[in-house]
């Protein structure tokens, strides 16, 4: 069996191998690193970008993507935050809720555009994306809703813990969970993949691309506004360009964790693993003195890397496969 | 008796179809956006501010053009805006090195136009790799690097000649304006008057097809792409030059607005439809509706939703009309 085809079965085994390289090396350079407090930190910093790495899995195993979610997110944290800030006793389950509603929303509103209008989904997400971010300024009025107008009932969403793990850590192994069932053992999860992986096929088979395509969308949105309430709560403070540039971050974790950009194919166990390597290059950086600057290059070559490793990985199974169809 | 049939090289004119073209809606929306200015402003209709305006909005026109070939191509770059403030970044860190001026800007189009290089050779390279991943992580990787090489500084202090190319006058028309209406000129007859124009929306129909009749698919695109790099060179130098300094964070979202205004010029989205007199047009009707509004103090960020869902319904219009479908393109 060829090299390529090795990895390609190993692949989150691989993935794995080297974040604990990665680890070692950083470790070497800097002992703080590996202590409890800078791994539950990283953690915590991980989490909610984990969330939404699962959600646009979905969209992108569709072959879709979605570039509106740091807007969507911003603005779900915006609204969710002013009320807080009007109605300091209410329930931070509340806030939660209407968080992810209005996420929800956001991803519903754009599902219609992508599956009922047929508009490109780079074009239709890059339109709402600015629709949201300007929505954003708007209903704060630019203003900022910072840390001593939100109540300290909202703010210990993010710094409370049970069983002494953070509570936004739970929160994603929630969501890994009931993910990880809804696209391997129910009947809509498995047709996502159908339709990412040959559209024509899944429509004459009798599955709506349409419902698929915004139910995805709606997804990726409801997750979005979640991320936005507890990106809120975990930085205390919200702000018109909250998580500006943040969807790169999280395409990065997928494509990191193998998710095909051509659609089809895509694991939630790859895309944890992605967004934990993303989380440790982002804590570790400052760690070893790279500048911050240099910061947003390093990750945008990691994303070409990942996703042309991907493209070869993918050629040599398809050599492979041909190979032993000739003998 | 066999039956003649004679098939024409080209469709006989209607005035029907002369008449319902996409082009003549932007007419009429460019007419009723200034209708609309002046109604809200009373200096607004001003030959002299109609004309100085085109100051304003000009400078991310010049990546309009090439973007069309792009979009038509079927693909689409949204790595340009990076490259815009890669480019401006290095020609002022060269400037502030002591480089002269002409070299620097001279750099800054090659850096421009190798950024647009690359991008056509990783698309040509990895074909399944699609022009948005492409694109979306250069566009990450040039504004990582003009970061690395200005970090939150600001660059300037530019020769006193340089601020000619954003705020001169040729004869009492804006410098800017007269270099539009020349590259205009220019992408409208290599479009639509070259071989090379030619092949673009045949590859834009279908790529195989076009492969196996012997067009150079991979040259054509690479050439498209760099000549997206150097027009977003281009746009640095005058941006710049109006700005009279820069930042690593400079033209941020213009990749919004070229896409929005080539899309409003009635190019589709999925390739092979579109004429470049469209995208000049909503290039003149965003840029003139922006500075209507502007001049309302219509906030920025309401804009950002304007303009948002301009792309939006622009793309969304020609799906809506009945019966709509390839039969009624119009090439």
């Amino acid at each position: 069996m060829q090299l390529s085809a090795k990895i390609a079965k190993f692949r989150e085994l691989g993935l794995l191998g080297f974040i604990v390289v990665l680890s070692v090396f950083i470790q070497l350079r800097n002992p703080k690193f590996l202590t409890l407090e800078n791994i539950n930190d990283l953690l915590t910093n991980t989490a909610i970008l984990s969330i939404l790495a699962v959600g646009m899995m979905l969209v992108i195993v569709t072959r879709g993507i979605d570039l509106s979610i740091g807007a969507t997110l911003a603005l779900s944290g915006m609204i969710a935050s002013m009320t807080v800030k009007a109605y300091p006793s209410i329930h931070p389950l509340l806030a939660i809720l209407e968080g992810t509603l209005v996420g929800t929303v956001c991803g519903a509103l754009l599902g219609v555009l992508v599956a009922r209008g047929g508009v490109l989904p780079i074009i239709a997400t890059l339109g709402m994306m600015n629709v949201y971010r300007g929505l954003t300024f708007m209903v704060s009025d630019g203003k900022w809703v910072s840390a001593h107008e939100m109540p300290d009932s909202f703010k210990g969403i993010a710094t409370g813990s049970a069983f002494g793990i953070n509570t936004l850590v739970l929160i994603a192994i929630l969501i890994y969970v009931v993910m990880f069932y809804f696209v391997n053992y129910t009947r809509t999860g498995r047709q996502i993949y159908a339709v990412g992986s040959n559209p024509e096929s899944a429509q004459i088979s009798g599955i709506s691309n349409a419902r698929i395509l915004w139910l995805v969308y709606t997804i990726m949105g409801g997750l979005a506004g979640l991320s936005g309430v507890l990106w809120v709560s975990k930085f205390a403070s919200a702000q018109g360009d909250t998580a500006m540039g943040y969807e790169m971050s999280v395409i990065a974790a997928c494509v990191l964790g193998g998710v095909s950009i051509a659609g089809g194919s895509g694991k939630i166990s790859g895309v944890i693993l992605g967004s934990i390597l993303l989380g440790i290059l982002n804590n570790a950086l400052p760690l070893i003195d790279v500048s911050p600057f240099w910061q947003t290059a390093i990750q945008g070559s990691i994303i070409l890397v990942a996703v042309i490793v991907n493209v070869l990985v993918k050629r040599g199974v398809d050599r492979n496969h041909l190979l032993r169809r000739s003998i | 008796m066999m039956e003649q049939r004679v098939i024409l090289s080209r469709r006989p004119f209607s005035w029907k179809r002369f008449f319902l073209q996409w082009e003549w809606m932007l007419v009429i929306l460019f007419f009723l956006v200034q209708a609309l200015n002046s109604l809200l402003s009373p200096y607004y209709l001003d030959a002299d501010n109609l004309r100085d305006a085109t100051m304003t909005f000009l400078d991310k026109a010049f990546i309009v053009l090439p973007m069309v070939l792009v979009m038509i191509l079927g693909d689409i770059d949204i790595s340009v805006a990076s490259t815009v403030a890669l480019s401006s970044v290095v020609m002022a860190d060269l400037y502030t090195m002591g480089v002269p001026m002409p070299v620097a800007m001279v750099i800054a189009l090659l850096v421009g136009s190798l950024c647009g290089f690359i991008n056509g050779l990783l698309i040509v390279k990895f074909k399944e790799l699609s022009s948005v991943i492409v694109t979306l992580s250069t566009m990450i990787i040039y504004r990582g690097i003009a970061y690395m090489i200005l970090e939150d500084q600001a660059a300037g202090k530019f020769p006193e000649w340089f601020s000619f190319l954003g705020w001169g006058y040729v004869g009492g028309v804006p410098f800017i304006l007269i270099v539009f209406a020349v590259f205009a000129v220019a992408f409208t007859l290599l479009l639509h008057r070259t071989t090379f124009g030619r092949y673009v929306y045949a590859m834009g129909n279908n790529m195989t097809a076009s492969r196996f009749s012997g067009v150079q698919v991979d040259k054509i695109r690479i050439i498209v792409f760099t000549l997206t790099g150097l027009f977003a060179a281009v746009t640095a130098l005058f941006l710049t030059s109006r700005m009279g300094s820069t930042r690593p964070n400079v033209a941020t979202g213009y990749e919004l607005d070229v896409i929005a205004m080539v899309v409003l010029g009635g190019i589709s989205t999925s390739g092979g439809r579109g004429r470049m007199i469209g995208a000049i047009l909503a290039v003149f009707l965003v840029g003139y509706l922006r500075y209507g509004l502007g001049l309302v103090n219509v906030p920025a960020q309401l804009m950002l939703v304007i303009i948002g869902l301009l792309l939006v319904f622009a793309v969304l219009m020609p799906k809506l009309r009945p019966g709509a479908g390839k039969s009624g393109r119009s090439v």
